[in-house]
């Protein structure tokens, strides 16, 4: 037979042989859930952890003084069994629960806490979101590197069980952030011997309700139930998968051959199919801490005037853009401060008045809309292959067009060259949305102040920094709200360096015949560890029943 | 000596390349720390550059990274910052390598057959009927034919799954949606390069000498008409080694194609520098193979 010949027929062989290699992957076993949990999480680390799909991970791994209660997102106690807060709401003593183990001979003591939240603020940790712990006293100068020693940083150990905190000032939602992911206790004797590779040490401790017990990237990574865990009889689950998706359509194909149990975040689902999803009972839409807005370079004319700014606020009719292009749950905006943040009746902004927007912009010196330069409105592309950042774009575009007689173009740009421009101030009008990190109006607000890193609008007013000062200084919760909704009144209805559109909605997909435990709170976080699964429930009753017969 | 010449050549082409992708990557505007929350200050940011030594003037930082590959290490990923670049290709390209010989295999051995058949069967209407499928295999993308048989042989009938990674069947649907492609390319490859072999004088020699048509076929038009699908084949299996962004999106699949992309993307320093030059170095030492190849089949080539 001719050499080729014989060439050519390895191929088939060959492909036989790694068809058989492949089966002999390790079979492992399946998992009790299954979540699609969205982008790949970049870090399990809680100090350097940043997106929310790191957070849903961090939140089964490790545990702080506060966790989340999983029907309210309010803090509740987690490695802290009680605590006390001073008067005057600066200093705060935590005493952890007795018997907190790591594992078998090795106790999570006080000294585990301190260690954690100053290895946050080390400079060499290189955290970035070290700037969660800047409330404590010290904190921030021991980050900066200005303060060379940690232990005059205000968090100390005053017994292998009692935690004190020192405050620079009355922090309303002091205990929300001991909850959220920065604040978490890591073990300190793993990270002490093996330094940026302490996550792949095995065993590796955890303070949460379960174990790392296979973290494969861009792929899965799986929890195994902590039977050291202070509540490990109430965690139900064995072993959750959680699955990194970055195709909508694969996600719910994966969900809908029942080979995935949960689906969080909307921008897992495929967008033109919400209207058809949302008549399923899998289906959850809820309102979130989130706010889509935009933007102005209040440095450049003409909007530096605030009556310019006030004119295509009013000329948006928002109600319009939502219903057109938003149907999974979203709410249009007129404040920045999303409906529902704890203790707090948002200012009410300024609402849908082409008339008024065109008298203001006359006002301004450009009646009927001569004489106003052209201008960009600069955003990223949008995720998951859906392009809402562009179709609002183009909804603005048309309304001041038509009410206004203004022309604006659209500037679609590559999402890190768009934050590039924006932090440059290098744009007229910029695309933007804001997460709260925890449940108080402060994590919106304190965005817009002078000082702040996060305002990029060049917009400073002594008037909202006093009026933001004031209220965080306030240890009564009605006097802060008020004085919070006051600042918030000059953001949203005087000033409007930024114009709200919409705020986010939450939301989760999954058979509540089968799956319990997953509630739809503000934070959109839902512990691992509450999750639970209705069959085994069955099971369980069925046996019962049959015994009793 | 020709070969051994190129093969010298490797590496000092190697250390341009990455030297090339080194600055180019750092070149582009946004970084790899830039996000939608900025941190609460300046001074993170300074921390953060200063841990993995972005502020450090670039040749200092090129002779850093070129001190660690000499050790084999290269350096830690910035996105994920719990892992190293090291680790990161070491867990997905085996996972590559894997689908892409799958898809590799595919091609040639549905490739090859397709378009000896139709060169053999010239004129004839399952000539053109093969031709029409090779030239429908390299027009349809597979962002198209991905989906097309997901529906298909994963949701309506059930034989395969529809994504994930970890048994043979799992192997199958992505195959297919990375081969087919090169399958259509491999065909009219080969089908083109037969139809000019058979006008060799050779083959009429042959021919007069009295030989059947298989024999001139198989026997002498090819071996010589299959050259051109091998020099194909090296950067077609580079390609399809380094993953395909596309399938692997599609199926989920935790290879290293995905990163080629994302880390780009993502401004990943490191691993875009590692990956170019995984990808380089393939490319490199595959078409080395095939030219060398290439020689030992063809008696008429002679490389000096």
């Amino acid at each position: 037979m001719h050499p080729w010949l014989r060439t050519l027929g390895s191929i088939p062989g060959a492909a036989v042989c790694l068809w058989l290699l492949a089966a002999c992957s390790v079979a492992e076993p399946k998992a009790d859930l299954v979540v699609i949990n969205g982008p790949d999480p970049q870090t399990v680390d809680p100090a350097l952890a940043t997106g929310i799909e790191d957070l849903r991970v961090i939140n089964g791994l490790f545990e702080g003084l506060t966790r989340y209660d999983p029907v309210t997102a309010r803090p509740i106690p987690g490695l802290a069994e009680r605590w006390e807060i001073s008067r005057d709401g600066r200093v705060y003593t935590f005493h952890l629960r007795d018997k907190l183990i790591w594992s078998p001979g090795q106790p999570i003591t006080a000294g585990d806490l301190v260690y954690s939240w100053l290895r946050v603020l080390d400079p060499r940790t290189a955290a970035e979101y070290a700037g969660q712990l800047y409330y404590v006293t010290n904190a921030q100068s021991f980050n900066n590197g200005r303060l060379k020693d940690p232990s005059l940083v205000g968090v100390h150990a005053l017994d292998s069980r009692t935690v004190r905190v020192e405050l620079n000032s009355p922090t309303a939602f002091f205990l929300d952030l001991c909850a959220f992911q920065t604040l978490a206790v890591v073990p300190r004797q793993v990270i002490e011997k093996q330094g940026d590779q302490w996550m792949r040490a095995s065993p590796l401790p955890t303070s949460g309700p379960y174990l790392l017990d296979g973290w494969r990237l861009n792929y899965k990574i799986r929890l195994r139930k902590n039977p050291y865990y202070w509540d490990a009889a109430n965690t139900r689950l064995d072993l959750i998968d959680f699955l990194s998706v970055s195709a909508p359509n694969t996600a719910l194909n994966l969900y809908d051959t029942g080979q995935a149990d949960v689906i969080w975040d909307l921008t897992n689902i495929p967008n033109e199919l919400v209207d058809e999803l949302k008549k399923r009972p899998d289906y959850h839409a809820f309102p979130y801490l989130g706010a889509y807005f935009f933007r102005f370079n209040t440095t450049q004319k003409p909007f530096d005037d605030s009556r310019v700014r006030r004119a295509l606020a009013l000329g948006l009719d928002k109600k319009r853009l939502v219903t057109q292009f938003l149907h999974a749950g979203e709410r249009p905006a007129d404040h920045l401060v999303p409906d529902g943040t704890a203790h707090y009746t948002p200012a009410a902004g300024l609402g849908y008045d082409p008339d008024q927007a065109r008298h203001l912009l006359a006002q301004a010196g450009f009646p009927g809309g001569k004489g106003f330069p052209r201008f960009h409105y600069l955003f990223e592309g949008s995720g998951g292959g859906g392009r809402i950042h562009e179709q609002l774009g183009v909804e603005m575009q048309h309304a001041w067009e038509e009410q206004l007689g203004i022309h604006m173009e659209l500037a679609q740009m590559e999402k890190k060259v768009f934050l590039a421009a924006q932090n440059h101030l290098d744009y007229d009008l910029s695309r933007s949305s804001w997460i709260g990190d925890y449940n108080d109006p402060n994590t919106f607000l304190e965005l817009f102040r002078s000082d702040n890193g996060n305002n990029r609008t060049g917009w400073k007013n002594a008037r909202y920094d006093s009026l933001m000062s004031q209220a965080n200084l306030q240890t009564d919760p009605a006097r802060r709200a008020a004085l919070l909704q006051q600042a918030e009144t000059i953001l949203v209805r005087e000033e409007l360096p930024i114009v709200p559109i919409y705020f986010y909605a939450g939301f989760t997909y999954f058979n509540p015949a089968r799956i319990q435990g997953i509630f739809p709170n503000i934070l959109d976080v839902h512990p691992p560890n509450a999750i639970w699964k209705v069959e085994r429930r069955e099971a369980e009753g069925g046996a019962t029943s049959a015994v009793h017969h | 000596m020709y070969f051994l010449k190129r093969t010298l050549f490797l590496l000092p082409l190697l250390l341009v390349i990455s030297f090339l992708a080194f600055a180019l990557v750092r070149a582009v505007p946004g970084g790899p720390f830039d996000r939608e929350r900025k941190p609460a200050s300046p001074e993170i940011e300074r921390n953060l550059r200063a841990k993995y030594h972005l502020d450090q003037p670039l040749w200092q930082q090129y002779l850093r990274y070129l001190g660690g590959l000499l050790h084999g290490d290269f350096g830690p990923s910035l996105k994920y910052r719990n892992h190293s670049v090291g680790d990161i290709i070491a867990q997905g390209l085996p996972v590559s390598i894997a689908l892409g010989t799958a898809a590799f295999c595919f091609a040639l051995g549905a490739g090859i057959p397709l378009g000896f058949y139709t060169a053999a069967r010239r004129g004839r209407w399952g000539s053109y009927a093969g031709s029409l499928l090779a030239v429908l295999a390299i027009c349809v993308p597979s962002m198209v034919v991905g989906p097309i048989l997901i529906m298909l042989l994963a949701i309506k009938l059930r034989w395969f799954p529809v994504a994930l990674w970890g048994s043979p069947w799992h192997l199958v649907l992505p195959t297919l949606t990375l081969g087919l492609y090169f399958a259509g390319r491999i065909a009219r490859l080969l089908h083109a390069g037969m139809l000019t072999t058979l006008h060799a004088e050779f083959i009429t020699t042959a021919r007069a000498k009295g030989l059947g048509e298989t024999a001139v076929l198989l026997k002498h038009a090819l071996p010589i008409a299959v050259l051109p699908v091998l020099s194909y084949s090296g950067p077609m299996l580079a390609d399809l080694l380094t993953g395909s962004f596309i399938v692997e999106n599609l199926f989920q699949i935790p290879g290293i194609g995905v990163f080629m992309v994302n880390s780009s993307l993502d401004r990943d320093y490191t691993m875009v520098v590692g990956l170019v030059l995984l990808y380089a170095a393939l490319l490199l030492v595959l078409n080395l193979l095939v030219d060398f190849a290439c020689a030992a089949l063809d008696p008429r080539v002679k490389y000096e």
